[in-house]
């Protein structure tokens, strides 16, 4: 990543897609569903699709994060070191959701 | 000599006022990045409470009553306002990417629209959360 310009910046229009229709998705669900209660919400996460579509939309946040996050590091960011330690930061908060979410979905 | 492009000692805008005052499209713009950046806390916030809404009835329940909470409630629409504003100035990015709106007329209307549109989401979010 950062190699790269064109392959980054098709990754944030196309993980950008999957989490606009992925939200657009979810608060249908939520309007269409006003007393949620917890069989329901389990029940909701029960079929496959429902847990493909959410580990593609976690994927997605992370990939999106990313090259959103480095973009902002190297315009804002001037010494080498303060940029090398956001970037860090961000990778392994990025890396830690990514293990945790993929743990969420499992449970679901 | 080979020139850094993000350390070398180009002169720097001192005129302050015109740093601060931006047109109304870059205001969008910066918005967009300042939401982005505290989604990378808002989507950790998130994680947690998909975690609390799986694990049992009774820690369902228990999120049912943290959410009661004024502040863990307006820190949900916090994030969530943050959301919807991310995603309405997204989706102007990519119909620009298609060529709709780059003109200046169009980039002055597009974030115009971008505030009206994520305005009222947010207020609507804001009934939903509060009702």
């Amino acid at each position: 990543m950062g190699r790269n310009g064109v392959a980054d910046w098709l990754v944030q229009r196309l993980t950008a897609v999957v989490l606009g229709v992925y939200t657009l998705w979810f608060v249908g669900v939520l309007l269409c569903t006003p007393d949620m209660d917890y069989a329901a919400w389990r029940g909701l996460f029960a079929p496959l699709w429902v847990k493909g579509f959410s580990l593609l939309a976690l994927l997605s946040v992370v990939a999106h994060a990313w090259v959103g996050l480095w973009t902002v590091s190297t315009d804002y960011f001037r010494p080498t070191w303060l940029r090398l330690v956001f970037q860090l930061t961000c990778a392994l908060v990025l890396g830690y959701y990514l293990l945790w979410g993929i743990q969420i979905l499992r449970s679901a | 000599m080979q020139i850094d492009p993000v350390n070398n000692k180009r002169p720097v805008n001192l005129d302050l006022p015109t740093v601060v005052r931006q047109p109304f499209p870059a205001l969008i713009s910066i918005t967009h990045r300042v939401s982005g950046v505290f989604l990378l806390v808002g989507v950790g916030f998130l994680l947690y409470l998909l975690q609390e809404s799986f694990s049992s009835p009774s820690s369902f329940a228990e999120l049912q009553s943290l959410l009661d909470g004024v502040g863990v409630r307006l820190f949900l629409w916090l994030v969530v306002s943050a959301l919807l504003y991310h995603w309405v100035a997204g989706v102007r990015h990519l119909l620009m990417d298609i060529g709709v709106g780059e003109t200046l007329r169009g980039g002055r209307f597009g974030a115009m629209a971008v505030a009206a549109i994520s305005a009222v989401l947010i207020a609507l979010a804001g009934v939903w959360i509060w009702s």
